[in-house]
């Protein structure tokens, strides 16, 4: 069983900085961590390992700082990274990061399983998983919540969907991208940092990738940041308090009246 | 001139209500570039009279393709079919629902078809001159707010979460073309099959879908204490949702989780009660049209982003307002 997880590096603090010219972050100066969701992917990965056997690639496209990323999952459990790395990526949209992603995924030879997260916390567009699915015309299942059976090179899953959970049945090798419910993230162990520190990655570069060069990258995608706004997040609501007695109903009619002025009730 | 599209999404016959929300953005701009405006339906077995609804809410045509096959939603027939579509009537625009079947296909249809894909827009609007869409939608939990367009390739694709728009009145005068079509030869693809279904308790209905929520943090202390979050949620007609604290203390369940980890909600009125306001819950909330929070701690965060505060005892002012809730639905608007 060969299950392969693609992660994300994003900035860990919400006071992220832009570029206004470029319409891409600056990464610059900001710590960065796994994507908080990509953690549930590696997890599920791991778990399956245990349960069937096998072994798991953790693949990140990113600038050479996001080794770090990588040596975190094989700290968790991982057994190997791949860093897809090649000044010619950067500033790629979900269009041209599934492109690049994939071609990497090719390289990396046959596979069973790919886990990717629901979403990226930086760009939030959950586009990669399903757009690489795309790519590699592998049968996808986007959140999935649970994998209820896996055998006969056949998985069924659970995914959560508006009003409740789609049961799907899928052939191997399949795309999933999970939601937190699928798994319990585990904390590395020492044992496991010491093998992320001892562990050599693989590093793939445009030249390593059967790809286009027109498809690469900020030329390579379709989508163009035109604009950057930071919008006011407060809103300066009213205030009121609710203390004793007279307070609470003076402030509940003061909600009421709120409500009232604004049709919902 | 090349049509704008918006998909509709259908479950046992009946239309979702996200399919008018994206006709009253798809008028606007087809308004705009003085063009037709057209709603594509994936589905089976959807009446007539169902699907004249749309011409109802602003459509000008009606595409339904029609087969067994599409009933329930499966990315790669689904996908295949809109493709196909796509690339026989070339439209200008397509607008999708940031549902999880819209948030699914799309970016699939986009590598089909070859064109970029924006998530989750909260505006929408053309370019003069040159007819791209401006597409702005949040990024980075809400602190910041990109414009994006999509200069060289076509069509212009764009989700838009549910609920950030409302539907156009219903003009029963509106008259329009429906289209029935079959899923043509060799879209259908065999390999995934969904095999079963398992509705969600009444208490987690969609909280994506709901006009109104009304949620509960940590400060409830005590699962037993959401029935009166529930009984608000009667009272406005609304869903119950809560913080990442409460679902981890299994008070709700994963489906109700709001913010950076769970849904992200545009509703009409999003009521929080004991939620501090963390910046990984706002960013589920930050599109909500009116924030109303309830905390004794006037200094939570939670009323930053309120467009009404009450500081307070929650167990004190909760029940009061669903005295007066329910006072005032009893008698009669
Ligand atoms: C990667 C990551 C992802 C995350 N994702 C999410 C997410 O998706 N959603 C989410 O919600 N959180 C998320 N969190 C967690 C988040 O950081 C906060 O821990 C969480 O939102 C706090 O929940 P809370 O408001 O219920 O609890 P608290 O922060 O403990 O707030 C409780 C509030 O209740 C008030 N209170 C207490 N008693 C009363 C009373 N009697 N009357 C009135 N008010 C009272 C208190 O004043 C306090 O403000 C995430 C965190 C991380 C690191
Ligand atoms: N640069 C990348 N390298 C590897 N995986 C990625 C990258 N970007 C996104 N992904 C994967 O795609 C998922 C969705 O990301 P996004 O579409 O950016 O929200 C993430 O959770 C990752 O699993």
């Amino acid at each position: 069983m060969r299950i392969i997880v693609t992660i994300k590096q994003v900035p860990e603090t919400s006071n992220v900085k832009m570029d206004k010219e470029t319409g891409t972050m600056i990464r610059e100066g900001v710590v960065s961590v796994i994507n908080p969701l990509d953690l549930y992917a590696i997890e599920a990965g791991i778990e399956i390992k245990e349960l069937h056997g096998g072994h798991v690639t953790v693949c990140t496209m990113g600038p050479p700082s996001a080794a770090k990323a990588l040596k975190e999952a094989i700290a968790m459990g991982c057994d190997e990274g791949v860093l897809v790395s090649d000044k010619k990526f950067a500033g790629a949209d979900t269009w041209a990061t599934s492109y690049t992603l994939g071609a990497a995924i090719k390289e990396l030879g046959p596979f069973d399983l790919i886990l990717a997260g629901e979403r990226a916390t930086d760009g939030d567009t959950g586009q990669v998983g399903p757009g690489l699915a795309a790519w590699l015309g592998l049968p996808l299942a986007t959140y999935v919540s649970k994998i209820c059976s896996l055998e006969n090179n056949q998985l069924t899953v659970e995914r959560l969907v508006e009003d409740g959970y789609q049961v799907l049945q899928l052939p191997m090798p399949a795309l999933l991208t999970v939601v937190k419910e699928i798994s319990n993230p585990r904390l590395p162990t020492l044992r496991g940092k010491k093998k992320a520190r001892a562990s050599q990655l693989r590093v793939l570069s445009a030249r390593d990738l059967e790809v286009q060069e027109s498809h690469l990258g900020l030329k390579g995608s379709p989508t163009k940041v035109v604009k950057i706004e930071y919008p006011k997040v407060t809103r300066g609501g009213k205030m009121v308090k609710a203390s004793g007695e007279e307070g609470l109903h003076t402030a509940v009619s003061a909600l009421f009246a709120f409500l009232a002025e604004k049709e919902l009730i | 001139m090349s049509y704008v599209w918006t998909i509709a999404e259908q479950n046992k016959g009946r239309l979702r209500e996200v399919s008018f929300e994206l006709l009253c953005r798809g008028r606007k701009l087809a308004d705009k570039m003085n063009t037709k405006l057209c709603s594509v339906l994936l589905g089976s077995n959807v009446a007539d009279d169902i699907l004249q609804e749309l011409i109802s809410r602003g459509a000008d045509e009606v595409y339904f393709i029609d087969d067994p096959r599409l009933a329930s939603f499966i990315v790669e027939t689904h996908s295949n079919a809109l493709s196909d579509l796509i690339k026989k009537y070339k439209p200008h625009t397509i607008l999708a629902a940031a549902t999880s079947s819209g948030r699914t296909m799309m970016p699939y249809v986009a590598i089909q078809v070859s064109t970029g894909l924006t998530a989750d827009c909260t505006e929408l609007d053309i370019e003069e001159g040159t007819n791209y869409l401006l597409q702005t939608r949040p990024a980075i939990g809400g602190n910041i707010m990109a414009t994006i367009k999509t200069p060289d390739h076509s069509p212009q694709m764009a989700t838009v979460r549910p609920k950030s728009s409302r539907p156009l009145p219903l003009d029963p005068t509106r008259r329009g073309k429906i289209v029935r079509l079959p899923l043509p030869d060799g879209l259908y693809d065999p390999r995934v099959r969904e095999v079963g279904f398992r509705m969600s308790h009444e208490d987690s209905a969609s909280i994506e879908e709901a006009d109104i929520v009304v949620a509960g943090g940590k400060g409830m202390k005590k699962s037993d204490n959401f029935a009166m979050l529930r009984t608000m949620a009667r009272h406005l007609g609304g869903v119950v949702g809560g913080t990442r604290d409460a679902v981890d203390r299994g008070w709700l369940t994963y489906p109700q989780q709001i913010g950076l980890s769970g849904k992200t909600i545009s509703p009409k009125l999003y009521v929080a009660a004991g939620v501090s306001g963390s910046i990984q819950h706002l960013a589920g909330i930050k599109t909500s049209e009116y924030i109303v929070a309830i905390n004794q701690d006037p200094e939570a965060n939670i009323f930053q982003v309120a467009d009404f505060g009450i500081v307070g005892n929650l167990f004190e002012v909760v029940p009061l307002i669903n005295a007066r809730l329910e006072a005032h639905n009893k008698g009669g608007k």
